[in-house]
């Protein structure tokens, strides 16, 4: 599968990128730790936020690793600031109403789930295998969210029509992923990773799949927000990372 | 404002391995039994307690009555010949 060599650095970036993802959007989740609607959501939410947090554990020490500069996981993780972090926008969307979490869910899953499938080929073997245990918690974490989905659009109006705005106001967030800069194209080519054009029509059915059980309509807008992947990030952003990195920072090197 | 409806509760049992009996694991509160299912394995197999799950409504569990305890089971405790401890266990029987 590999053709042409991909230089250490952007191979790093390329998985930090993952890793930066799969830590905003636990901080996200996170967030809803103690006010879950009911104890058996508060449960689940947790349980999704943890293995995202073990995702970006095992992403980012091995960024660090391929960047071979003493980065750690942690340094990684507490020491950068917005601008040095690459996760994709739809990760830190507000959590806002239920309606929000959940289709923020499906739309992160879509993703997701065709990612770690194509990576368990990667000619990157840790990340193949990192890909290997995401998968499982990804199809979990599918479920979950595309059933609740079907639930809220197939429910009540009221629950009808949050999830149609928390659709609205999300769907825009959902195409960064497929936009190719430099650091997809040299790792696709590479083998590394599955190209975004590959990837988007495995996710973009799975979207419609639960869009259409749960008796929605698939937005049309095509315009999607960018940026994230760049560095280049909403105003939430920062007052999250001040949350997550306030403790290591005001600490630094502390160890329990 | 839409009236309030408590989630039906449901009862867990969990299979710890294949081949033993599914145990009562304790309760939880969901709209379906599709969801009960997920939310008794985020609730009751967090640290790989099963490998399968039942979910029944409590509703559709007849319980025995406290008050008929002892005509119930009171007269199996002192019939010793119901009991299998005159047969040795072969080596190498398990999960008897």
């Amino acid at each position: 599968m590999a053709s042409t060599e991909c230089d250490p650095h952007t191979h790093a970036r390329y998985v930090r990128r993952l890793g930066d993802t799969a830590l905003v959007l636990s901080q996200r989740l996170g967030e809803l730790v103690g006010s879950g609607p009911t104890l058996e959501e508060e449960l689940a939410n947790a349980n999704i936020a943890l293995d995202l947090l073990g995702q970006s554990h095992m992403l980012l020490e091995h960024a660090a690793q391929l960047a071979g500069d003493g980065a750690t996981a942690d340094s990684l993780a507490f020491e950068r600031d917005e601008r040095e972090i690459e996760s994709l926008l739809l990760a830190e969307r507000p959590n806002g109403d239920f309606a929000h979490v959940i289709v923020r869910g499906v739309l992160y899953n879509a993703y997701a789930a065709p990612l770690w499938e194509s990576l368990l080929d990667s000619a990157d073997s840790q990340l193949a295998a990192i890909a290997g245990k995401a998968r499982k918690e990804t199809a979990y974490h599918a479920e979950h969210a595309n059933d609740w989905l079907e639930r809220l659009g197939d429910g009540t109006d009221e629950s009808r029509r949050r999830v149609e705005h928390a659709l609205q106001e999300l769907w825009p967030y959902s195409g960064e992923a497929f936009m190719a800069d430099d650091v997809d194209d040299a790792v696709a080519a590479a083998g590394i990773a599955p190209s975004c054009a590959t990837l988007e029509p495995a996710a973009r059915e799975l979207t419609r799949d639960a869009l259409t059980r749960a008796t929605l309509d698939v937005p049309e807008s095509r315009w999607m927000q960018h940026g994230g992947k760049q560095g280049r990030h909403t105003e939430q952003l920062g007052h999250m990372l001040t949350e997550l990195q306030h403790l290591a920072r005001s600490h630094p090197g502390a160890t329990w | 404002m839409s009236e309030e409806q408590p989630w039906p509760l449901w009862e867990v049992f969990v299979q710890p391995r294949r081949g033993i009996s599914h145990v009562h694991a304790g309760s939880v509160h969901a709209v379906d039994a599709t969801m009960a299912v997920h939310n008794a394995r985020d609730l009751y197999t967090r640290r790989g307690e099963g490998s399968s799950i039942w979910v029944v409504p409590t509703e559709h569990i007849t319980a025995s009555s406290p008050d008929d305890r002892d005509a119930l089971f009171e007269p199996a405790l002192d019939k010793a010949y119901r009991h299998p401890t005159f047969y040795e266990v072969p080596d190498g029987v398990d999960g008897m």
